[in-house]
């Protein structure tokens, strides 16, 4: 008997089986083992796709069933790109997208590159800190709300305390030019522990032996981090900013919670904005098409990041 | 009869009874926001439930995600609720859409008269096209946006005398919006017994609908209006008109300098709480909550008194409340219908007034001993005698959104002028007009 996994499989198949599939080709069997996942894929995945592209060019509106949609055209998408407050709500976006991955990268390494020297109670401090991307955004976005409330919250105490100003002063959530940079605070407190975890895998997966050989070669620490560490870790960092650029475009729970998207739209993403269009305004056709904007925007971006992302990990 | 035959009879008789009365028996459910007078409806509908053999159910939804809750349940043709206590905004929608039970029949049929109801709420709640003999609700809960102050302070000899050397006029409950400011801004950060206080609680909430109510409890008073001529949809020069302009500033200078710090995001439930600590000498909210803080063993009694919405060049108040409507997806429509008719009658309408839930009757609200019944009830019937309502489109939605960003945007993240504001407004109505086809 041959000891190709395929023939014991086959030898094990029940008779009766064998007997049904007797006749059909490798590829009809493949098919029809993968046919479920295909069908699966185009009726979640696919068909609300085209559907979605197909009403982007219309006026449907879904609360509106007696009223037969319009073709119109290319005019949602006109409308989208050339109304300047969703260019704000982008703007909002992209800061936030920025900022929350500069941060996160930063401290996350940071903290991996702590975390991954051996010291007494290195576990205990790795739990602690991997806690707050365990809690559920909502609940962060209402304790943080308690946190930087002016009057009675911690925050505010706590910068009171170094900066000599007055708690009630400052308001974090309701300041134009203070609330984006609170939903960054809390996205950053919440999710550097997930890019830290990243860090730390890139971290030890790194063999001593090339830093042996470094130390044979006399090469001095910062020469270590810079020519071993860094180039070593940095396609796990490139995953981690990948997941979190992703994530962050569609940021929506913590944010709401946080602000609603105030004051006034300093602090709308565009998920926010297009959950109102979509669900609350019921603008079907234009949040379809606002959507599709949404979708090939990430999707380019991603797109091109996986190429580096790949290019980095040939060398 | 034998004695075997007249026990077959009674037992048939009985079964048959049973079977009658299961048939007509259903559970109905009754869908509203989760507030106090939903709890007065729970008591009210008890003495439903032992008349008719009902038995009720009922979908209480927190404020802030009552219309998205609602609206997605009509929406989709759902089944959740048999009987819907509907904003009064979704009157245009609930008929256009199909989503309500149009009631006139009915109403002839049962003798029910529209004309037993205050006018105001009959207009808002039940008509559409607006003002047209064409009813797809009973009114329900007579409700509009109202004050409380803390009586307690304003009767203090040294607070009254520190107001009197601050404005040179006597503290007393405000007689225009100017007035209102003026004591609010006395209020802000005031020490009282050991405690920073502050002006005013008012509306700033973003989400739903929280600010326009707030704003419009300006706007209306000052002269705002929707449209030159009603139903022309002609809003250039009455939505930015140089009195809205004013009364929008005017909203905008209340929230900077006489609300508590970090007040930017507050509806009902903050209101109440910023009164009930303490932290305010003043709060605006819809009358609904008035029998609860009447009886608040803290704040309540005689620490509190209540005052109807100011007027400045005209008396208005913002409308809330809300319409009992029939679900055109219920199966249960009949049963339905035998609710609002129980629930329209008189002595029906005189217990809801007395659990707390705010009657639109006449026979309650022309009773003479009706306006000592409760501390704000004479207010009550002032406030419903100028009230103003928003748009009550079936796109309100869309125009609602517009106004919570425009006026969130300027009022509250200082974005732009007042006047750059209610322009933006027009821009963003009228393309909502024009995607409907009526501009």
């Amino acid at each position: 008997m041959s000891d190709r996994t395929i023939d014991r499989v086959a030898a094990a198949t029940p008779a009766l089986v064998a007997h049904k599939i007797k006749g059909l080709s490798d590829r009809a069997i493949a098919w029809i083992f993968v046919a479920p996942t295909i069908f699966l894929l185009l009726a979640i995945n696919i068909f609300p796709l085209i559907w979605t592209i197909r009403l982007s060019f219309t006026n449907y509106k879904a609360n509106r069933i007696n009223r037969e949609p319009e073709w119109i055209g290319l005019r949602n998408y006109e409308r989208i790109l050339t109304d300047s407050d969703i260019w704000l709500n982008m703007q909002a976006t992209a800061h936030f997208l920025i900022w929350t991955i500069f941060f996160q990268v930063l401290i996350g390494f940071a903290l991996a590159w702590f975390i991954n020297k051996k010291f007494r109670g290195n576990d205990l401090w790795t739990t602690i800190i991997v806690l707050p991307m365990m809690l559920s955004p909502a609940v962060v976005g209402n304790f943080w709300k308690f946190l930087y409330q002016p009057q009675i919250g911690l925050f505010n105490y706590i910068i009171a305390f170094f900066s000599g100003k007055e708690p009630s002063s400052f308001e974090m959530l309701g300041q134009v030019n203070l609330a984006p940079w609170s939903i960054v605070i809390v996205d950053t407190w919440m999710w550097t522990p997930f890019v830290m975890l990243i860090c730390l895998a890139g971290l030890r997966s790194i063999p001593d032996y090339i830093y042996e050989a470094a130390e044979v070669d006399r090469a001095s620490k910062l020469r270590q981090f810079f020519t071993i560490t860094v180039p070593m870790v940095l396609p796990f960092l490139m995953l981690a900013v990948l997941f979190r650029g992703i994530e962050n475009f569609k940021m929506f729970d913590l944010v709401v919670q946080l602000t609603g998207g105030g004051p006034g739209s300093t602090t709308e993403l565009t998920s926010i904005n297009l959950k109102r269009e979509a669900f609350e305004k019921w603008r079907t056709g234009y949040a379809s098409a606002y959507a599709i904007i949404l979708f090939v925007t990430v999707f380019g971006l991603a797109s091109i990041y996986v190429k580096a992302l790949n290019k980095v990990k040939e060398r | 009869m034998s004695y075997s035959k007249l026990a077959t009879a009674s037992a048939i008789a009985i079964a048959a009874t049973g079977v009658a009365n299961s048939a007509q028996a259903e559970d109905l459910t009754l869908c509203w926001a989760a507030w106090d007078p939903a709890n007065a409806l729970v008591e009210l509908s008890k003495e439903f439930e032992a008349q008719s053999g009902h038995s009720m159910n009922f979908e209480f939804v927190p404020w802030p995600n009552f219309a998205d809750r609602m609206l997605n349940e009509l929406n989709s043709g759902g089944q959740l609720c048999d009987l819907l206590i509907g904003d009064s905004q979704w009157i245009g929608g609930g008929a256009e859409n199909g989503h309500y039970v149009k009631l006139n029949d009915f109403f002839d049929n049962e003798g029910i008269s529209m004309d037993d109801f205050a006018p105001a709420t009959v207009y808002a709640y039940s008509t559409w096209p607006k003002g047209t003999p064409n009813y797809y609700a009973l009114p329900a809960m007579g409700d509009a946006n109202g004050w409380f102050y803390r009586k307690d302070w304003f009767e203090r000899k040294d607070i009254q005398a520190a107001y009197k050397e601050a404005t040179g006029q006597d503290l007393r409950e405000p007689q225009s919006q100017t007035e209102l400011l003026q004591i609010a801004q006395f209020f802000q950060e005031r020490e009282i017994d050991g405690k920073t206080v502050y002006g005013a609680a008012i509306f700033t909430e973003r989400g739903s609908e929280g600010i326009t109510m707030g704003v419009t409890s300006a706007l209306y008073p000052w002269g705002f209006k929707y449209e030159n001529e009603p139903g022309t949809y002609d809003m250039e020069g009455a939505v930015n008109s140089a009195a809205a302009v004013e009364g929008l500033e005017f909203y905008k200078t209340f929230y900077e300098t006489a609300t508590p710090p970090g007040y930017t995001n507050s509806y009902m439930g903050e209101s109440l709480d910023a009164f009930k600590s303490g932290q305010v000498a003043m709060a605006m909210n819809w009358f609904a909550f008035f029998p609860g803080l009447a009886a608040d063993p803290v704040t309540g009694g005689d620490k509190i008194d209540f005052f109807v919405n100011p007027p400045q060049n005209i008396a208005a108040s913002t409308l809330g409340g809300q319409g009992i409507s029939v679900v055109s997806y219920s199966d249960k429509q009949d049963a339905a219908l035998e609710y609002i008719k129980w629930f329209a009658q008189p002595d029906v309408q005189a217990k809801w007034w007395a659990l707390g839930g705010y009657s639109a009757h006449n026979s309650v609200l022309q009773d003479p001993s009706f306006v000592d019944s409760q501390p704000f009830a004479g207010d009550f019937l002032e406030a419903m005698d100028g009230v103003q309502d928003f748009w009550q489109e079936p796109a309100y939605a869309e125009l609602l959104l517009a106004m919570q960003k425009r006026v969130h945007d300027y009022v509250v993240a200082d974005q732009g002028t007042a006047q750059e504001a209610l322009d933006k407004l027009i821009e963003d109505w009228t393309e909502v007009f024009e995607d409907e086809g009526k501009l």
